[in-house]
């Protein structure tokens, strides 16, 4: 499965500290991600999953601790190293965040507008293409988000995080709110896009399924920081209570007996 | 935006074979300097994709769309050389490329243009409709509250009449006052042409209590308060709150519509007194001010040259008003669907709705009391 990873660290966070007045969230976390791998963060609710990559992307200013993105510190960047940095990322958010007042594909061209010269019949052409990648129907594109269902919505957020052939993408939450099989679908969107182009994944999720069927490395968020990382087989030996018992309840049987039968 | 790196393609081009040799990166950032360079080109056979150092979705797209688009000319060209990451990038936007529908036939447009009239038509009429039946939904509830007065509820009731009524008692003082002070203004500067500077009390009068009065109260009422009842309802529909109460058997038409309805029913007439009160006040003082018309003339020509009845004329349409905007904000409120998009627009729509029927129905009431002589 991981045969275009690398030991490129291509994310790399050092002693990230988050506080939301006295509450701490995150305190000396380190976390290495590599390139061309699909990451899983998981934590039970309210260990800062979200914050974490929120703190990654820049949305969120951690009070201690270093960010470095594409060999590029996130904090310390100037403006313009930041917007090229951007370019190189994409980030799609739980509910695809599109602007509700442009159709999919005007949202898909966001992104694409910002570059200069940039022909606009090829930009069109080329948010249908990316429209099409996501697994949308063509007809999507003159559609406004409204009209569309969650799946749908979540794969246009999708499309448009992959207008500029970003490096990395963001998912918040991919499989949230789908029915299980718009799930496994999406999972394997995910999985098929990042070995095609490239990508590397970095998800958070509750989706014991979707860790199942798409991630290479998992990391699970407890007591602050990164507690372990690791591959599924050896998230299944940790000997820590909160893991043991995210990784073999009841549900995560479930899940891994799934994942045995398709494969 | 600045481009992420390096971003150069050079083009070169050997005639004789037909090859194209791309060299550097061939992006989104570059497809357009490629579409260009292209264009002028004839007679390709072969592209070279080896010293392409990086190749992106738009690229790939780009390479694809020319072979088809040569392909449909009858010429073939072969992408060679291509690097296996290429190789799959190419084959995956291959299997992606959007199938477009068979276009619709567009009916004429004179057809199009009937059709949204009629549309439109129509969904006037239907609100409407909607309307009157929300007009008789709450009527139908107030006298089942009369029959059984346990269901109605008087808490609910009291806190609107304090949002609705009191807490709007200051802005429509206040713009009562300057609407008086405007009226006395305007008409002294007038009517001292003629010398006759004392008619500007029955003008004052007149004006306000039998018109502005009321209807510029009913319209701050209705920005305030109709956009208000569409906002709370609304977000109470948004949030299914209006279906968990139909299944605990709660009437949202009792819960909801009846104390706010209600309260503006009781509490308009009220602030159009209040209004009527402060307007005269601003007049008597502005004509003070600038007439020399002391407070003691100008309630006296006020009493002996202004019949009781322009108040009663005015007060009397204060109800109607109330129900209006009562009715079009629950109304409206209840149209919200489940996205905060449709919360926005259906506030906006019950406030010009309402301040658009106030006026109407005002106009209807003026050549009401005008044909009866009153």
């Amino acid at each position: 499965m991981n045969d275009k990873t690398t030991d490129d660290v291509i994310i790399s966070v050092r002693g990230l500290r988050n506080q939301f007045g006295s509450h701490v969230v995150h305190e000396n976390l380190d976390l290495d991600v590599l390139r061309g791998e699909i990451i899983g963060v998981v934590g039970g609710s309210g260990t800062g999953k979200s914050v974490l990559l929120r703190s990654i992307v820049g949305l969120q200013k951690p009070i201690d601790g270093t960010v470095t993105v594409l060999g590029i510190d996130v904090r310390g960047a100037d403006e313009d190293t930041r917007a090229a940095l951007e370019a190189r990322w994409g980030v799609m958010f739980q509910d695809g965040a599109l602007f509700s007042s442009l159709t999919v594909r005007e949202n898909v061209e966001v992104p694409m507008r910002a570059i200069e010269g940039l022909d606009p019949v090829i930009r069109s052409k080329i948010a249908d293409l990316k429209i099409s990648m996501v697994g949308l129907p063509y007809n999507a594109g003159d559609k406004y988000p409204s009209e569309l269902s969650g799946g749908m919505r979540k794969r246009a957020g999708l499309a448009r995080a992959l207008a500029l052939d970003p490096e990395i993408v963001f998912l918040d939450e991919p499989t949230a709110g789908l029915d299980p099989i718009g799930a496994s679908a999406f999972d394997a969107l995910i999985v098929g896009l990042s070995r095609s182009l490239g990508l590397t994944v970095f998800l958070v999720t509750h989706d014991l399924d979707t860790l199942h069927a798409t991630c290479d490395r998992i990391a699970v968020l407890a007591e602050r920081r990164v507690l372990v990382t690791g591959t599924m087989q050896h998230m299944l030996d940790v000997d820590h209570p909160w893991v043991h018992e995210y990784f073999h309840g009841p549900r995560a049987r479930a899940a891994s007996d799934g994942n045995r039968n398709n494969t | 935006m600045t481009k992420p790196q390096q971003t150069n393609l050079e083009i070169q081009t050997e005639a004789i074979s037909g090859a194209v040799n791309l060299v550097g990166e061939l992006s989104i950032y570059t497809v357009t300097q490629a579409k260009e360079a292209f264009q002028k080109l004839s007679a390709i056979k072969t592209i070279n994709l080896s010293d392409l150092s990086r190749l992106d979705t738009a690229g790939a797209w780009f390479l694809l769309d020319r072979q088809a688009f040569l392909s449909t000319k009858g010429l073939e060209i072969t992408l060679s050389g291509a690097k296996p990451e290429a190789k799959s990038l190419l084959q995956s936007v291959k299997t992606a490329l959007p199938q477009p529908d068979q276009p619709k036939p567009h009916p004429p447009y004179f057809r199009t243009l009937l059709e949204r009239i009629g549309k439109r038509v129509a969904g006037g009429l239907l609100y409407i409709i909607a309307l009157t039946g929300f007009l008789g939904i709450f009527l139908h509830r107030l006298f089942r509250a009369l029959r059984r007065p346990k269901e109605f509820r008087f808490t609910s009731l009291v806190h609107h009449c304090e949002e609705v009524g009191l807490r709007a008692v200051p802005i429509v003082a206040l713009m009562a006052f300057l609407i008086g002070i405007v009226l006395a203004f305007q008409g002294s500067t007038q009517l001292k042409q003629f010398g006759a500077e004392v008619f500007v009390v029955d003008l004052i009068a007149i004006s306000v209590l039998r018109e502005l009065g009321i209807l510029l109260t009913s319209i701050i009422v209705a920005g305030r308060t109709a956009s208000a009842f569409t906002a709370a309802i609304g977000s109470m529909k948004m949030r299914e709150e209006i279906d968990a109460m139909r299944t605990l058997g709660l009437d949202p038409a009792m819960v909801l519509f009846v104390p706010r309805i209600l309260a503006l029913l009781l509490m308009l007439p009220i602030l159009g007194l209040i209004a009527n009160v402060a307007g005269l006040f601003g007049g008597a003082l502005m004509a003070w001010i600038d007439l020399g018309i002391s407070p003691e003339m100008f309630s006296t020509r006020l009493v002996s040259g202004t019949s009781v009845n322009h108040v009663m004329v005015g007060l009397v349409k204060a109800p109607f008003f109330a129900l209006i905007i009562g009715v079009v904000g629950c109304h409206a409120g209840m149209q919200v669907e489940s996205n905060a998009e449709s919360l926005g627009r259906m506030t906006s729509n019950a406030v010009v709705a309402a301040i658009f029927a106030v006026i109407v129905a005002d106009a209807i009431f003026s050549i009401f009391f005008a044909s009866l002589g009153i």
